[in-house]
């Protein structure tokens, strides 16, 4: 039987995976990109289409904030946010996960002030790297639907018990009209069931949440919430693998495609990865030796998964969505030097920094990338795309 | 618009105060601390079905000191500024959570933050949350300056008031600047209940508690808390100050329901603001002038909410 | 080398949480005190104003009716002797 594919706008198609995931709490703020998301799921709760609670609250400190007192009293809880409204919340996501609460964010990938930009890069989320949460990246319509109902389920195993972020593309993946296939509600709640809090709010067994954390404590603290963070790698593998068998479609940690074993790998994380994409199936028709890595968990780093991919390969041209100013590379090269140090056959690094601020990168130049990369022309420590190139 | 708000709730009297804290002895508070003291009362009037949502400050860190805690009440501890905010969170979801019969109870959800997490950082979240309509209660425990930072101004430090970021000085009088009226901010939000109260008064302030629990929708409290290490008066006169704020008309007692503002307690022979003032050597470097001033201010302000009380009493028929 | 941790971190509740509550009576706070309140029970009228300004809520009701304060905590703050209408209660220096 053919399943039904319906064209949607994808911020869309996210809102109605929140809805069949059954969220109990949706607190937010509107913010570009993003407003499309929660704007539809007010409606849905508007229409009685789903029970929840909508608390349109008055900023995102707020959202986060209300998101951290909802799944503390037990109820599963989303929000979406973007750029400024991340680097809002930003105080309250270390304590979300610190207190080890399953909440559920999208954050559709918007540049960070300043200058003042509504267009796609990674800034925003860049600036999170260390708030232990669980990060997802998703690079289309189907992935996105399908991992934001995911997430709740990592989430929520009582072996992770951490907040996730699913990163999406704002504008050039929130906006686009694309294809996806909605799993019956039936299959939805089978893969999902309710929440089982393994801690709450509750008069009948009053805990304190939240204590000070005096020295002989503090250290304990993180590193219990670390080790959670490191162990939700499996988890987030196995939630995939039955995502992939009870959805569309096949999830890994690391996706690789383009020439197998190739010497030369493309890394991308997010909806630019498409275009690699393209990019890469040309330069294979030229018979160019070269493949592509896509990052789909961020955090926790999946490090075996990411060598194994690159075996063999010889240079990794890492495209990074985001700066890191006054470091020696963008943020997730920075990562892979890191991962590959001292390794005996480490890859050689080059890192570009490409669409800043939503700057158009067409298919050609990636190209253009791999030929000056091939060429040994693409500076040692990074490229600032368009800037630093004749792009 | 105002609204006649029947309230339905058990009356304390003498006879009948509930004796159980939900705050156990063994909690750091300084001595004699006033704010500890007021906030206690509320848990005795509140009783166990309560959630609470406390902001960071002095009550926060004095009753949860890892690896002990002095709550006996389930309890979340979030930030500073967002007090409204996690209790909004909270209170949502114990609405879901009952609809969809996940649990039997509705606990009611009791936000405490200081005058600083209310006042100032967490204005905007209180706002929120009491424009938002969610059935909780904020109490503002008001010590009048950050102590716990270790006693800094905040926008509910009186006139007049040495603090270490408004200190009397050669050029300085002290906070320059009038208390912000919180209360009447509340009462703007057009929420059902609003009152002001004292520890000294302690049936007013649980009758009030038990009040604000009942009704539907956002109630506030502003209860006076008097920090004896903030303000340099003895541990031993937190009640009396507290009895003094109210019978110099320094802190007038009063609920404002439904939008009709109804005074609580009309001190038959107010005691002059020198009385209160000199007891405190936050107070000590205000001259003769100072407290002229301010005793036209308290008096001001007392005619002010007579006014209020008037204007917007039941029509007699 | 010191021990300077309270527990190991695979101990901790989730979250760093308290498990139990009202555990912090743990603290024996009395030891804060240098004045110690003394009743004269002659005074005393029982009224149990005391125990209901005590911001260490340590002051109960005895057997006897009158209204005594549990001394491992009771930091000598002087409210009671302040507030008792009787004049019953007197601060005095602890013998220790």
């Amino acid at each position: 039987m053919l399943k039904k594919r319906v064209g949607i706008e994808v911020s869309l198609a996210v809102a109605e995976a929140v809805k069949q995931a059954r969220a109990q709490v949706v607190s937010a703020y509107p913010i570009t990109p993003q407003t499309h998301i929660v704007e539809e799921l007010s409606t849905y709760v508007a229409n009685g289409e789903l029970d929840a609670e909508f608390i349109p609250v008055e900023s995102e400190h707020s959202a986060m904030s209300a998101a951290v007192g909802a799944a503390a009293a037990g109820a599963r809880v989303y929000t979406a946010t973007s750029s400024q409204g991340l680097a809002l919340m930003h105080e309250i996501l270390f304590i979300a996960s610190a207190q080890r609460l399953p909440i559920v964010m999208t954050v559709a990938n918007r540049s960070l002030s300043g200058p003042i930009s509504i267009w796609n890069d990674h800034s925003d989320i860049m600036a999170e790297r260390d708030i232990g949460w669980v990060q997802l990246f998703v690079e289309d319509g189907q992935e996105a639907t399908e991992l934001t109902i995911a997430a709740f389920k990592i989430a929520e195993d009582h072996r992770v018990l951490l907040p996730v972020a699913v990163n999406m593309d704002g504008f050039i993946l929130t906006h686009m009209i694309e294809p996806v296939i909605f799993p019956a509600q039936a299959t939805v709640d089978k893969f999902l069931p309710p929440y089982k809090p393994a801690l709450k709010l509750d008069p009948a067994k009053p805990v304190t949440m939240g204590p000070v954390g005096v020295p002989e404590v503090y250290l304990e603290a993180k590193k219990q919430c670390e080790q959670a963070l490191l162990d939700s790698k499996a988890v987030v593998a196995e939630v995939l693998a039955e995502a992939g068998k009870t959805f569309e479609r096949k999830y890994n940690l690391i996706e690789t495609n383009g020439k197998k074993k190739a010497k030369t790998l493309f890394v991308t994380m997010g909806s630019l990865g498409e275009s690699v994409w393209s990019a890469v199936e040309g330069l294979n028709e030229d018979g160019e030796d070269v493949g592509q890595v896509r990052i789909r968990l961020w955090r926790p780093f999946p490090v075996q998964e990411f060598k194994k991919a690159c075996k063999g390969a010889k240079r990794l041209i890492v495209i990074d969505r985001a700066m890191s100013p006054g470091s020696v590379c963008g943020p997730v090269a920075q990562e892979l030097k890191t991962i590959f140090y001292k390794d005996k056959d480490a890859p050689e690094i080059v890192n570009v920094i490409a669409g800043l601020g939503g700057r158009d990168v067409p298919v050609a130049d990636f190209k253009e990338m791999y030929r000056l990369a091939k060429k040994g022309k693409l500076a040692k420590t990074y490229t600032l795309w368009g800037v630093d190139s004749n792009a | 618009m105002l609204r006649d708000i029947t309230i339905d709730y058990e009356k304390i009297t003498a006879k009948n105060t509930p004796k159980e804290c939900m705050i156990s002895s063994g909690h750091r508070a300084c001595q004699g601390c006033g704010e500890i003291l007021a906030m206690g009362m509320v848990t005795k009037a509140a009783g166990k079905d309560i959630i609470v949502a406390n902001a960071t400050g002095c009550m926060e860190i004095v009753t949860s000191p890892f690896p002990q805690t002095a709550w006996k009440l389930p309890w979340l501890h979030v930030a500073f500024e967002n007090a409204g905010a996690v209790g909004s969170g909270i209170e949502a979801a114990i609405k879901v959570l009952h609809r969809q019969g996940k649990i039997k109870k509705k606990p009611h959800v009791i936000c405490f933050a200081g005058d600083g997490a209310t006042a100032d950082i967490g204005l905007q979240s209180l706002s929120g949350a009491m424009e938002r309509g969610h059935d909780m209660l904020y109490v503002c425990l008001d010590n009048e300056a950050y102590m716990n930072t270790g006693i800094q101004r905040s926008s509910s430090t009186p006139w007049g008031a040495s603090t270490t970021t408004s200190p009397a000085g050669k050029q300085s009088k002290g906070q320059n600047t009038q208390k912000k009226n919180l209360p009447m901010i509340m009462a703007a939000h057009g929420i059902p209940y609003v009152a002001t109260a004292s520890p000294a008064f302690h049936l007013d302030l649980m009758n009030k508690v038990r009040k604000a629990l009942a009704v539907d929708g956002p109630a506030y409290m502003h209860i006076y808390a008097p920090c004896p290490t903030g303000w340099g008066l003895a541990g031993s006169k937190s009640v009396e100050i507290s009895r003094l704020a109210v019978n110099t008309k320094v802190f007038p007692l009063y609920e404002v329901i439904g939008g009709r503002f109804v005074i609580s307690r009309k001190p038959a022979k107010p005691q002059p603001v020198l009385d209160y003032l000199k007891l405190q050597r936050r107070f000590r470097h205000l001259g003769e002038k100072d407290v002229a001033e301010i005793q036209l201010a308290v008096d001001g302000a007392w005619d002010y909410l007579e006014k209020l009380a008037k204007a917007t009493a039941k029509e007699e028929k | 080398m010191a021990k300077k941790s309270l527990c190991a971190w695979q101990d901790l509740a989730l979250g760093a949480a308290i498990l139990a509550p009202g555990s912090a009576a743990k603290l024996k706070t009395g030891d804060w005190r240098t004045l110690i309140p003394r009743l004269d029970e002659d005074k005393c009228i029982k009224c149990g104003m005391c125990e209901l300004y005590c911001p260490e809520f340590c002051i109960s009701e005895g057997k006897d009716g009158f209204f005594r304060p549990n001394f491992a905590y009771c930091k000598g703050c002087g409210i009671c002797a302040n507030e008792c209408p009787k004049q019953a209660i007197a601060m005095v220096m602890e013998e220790k």
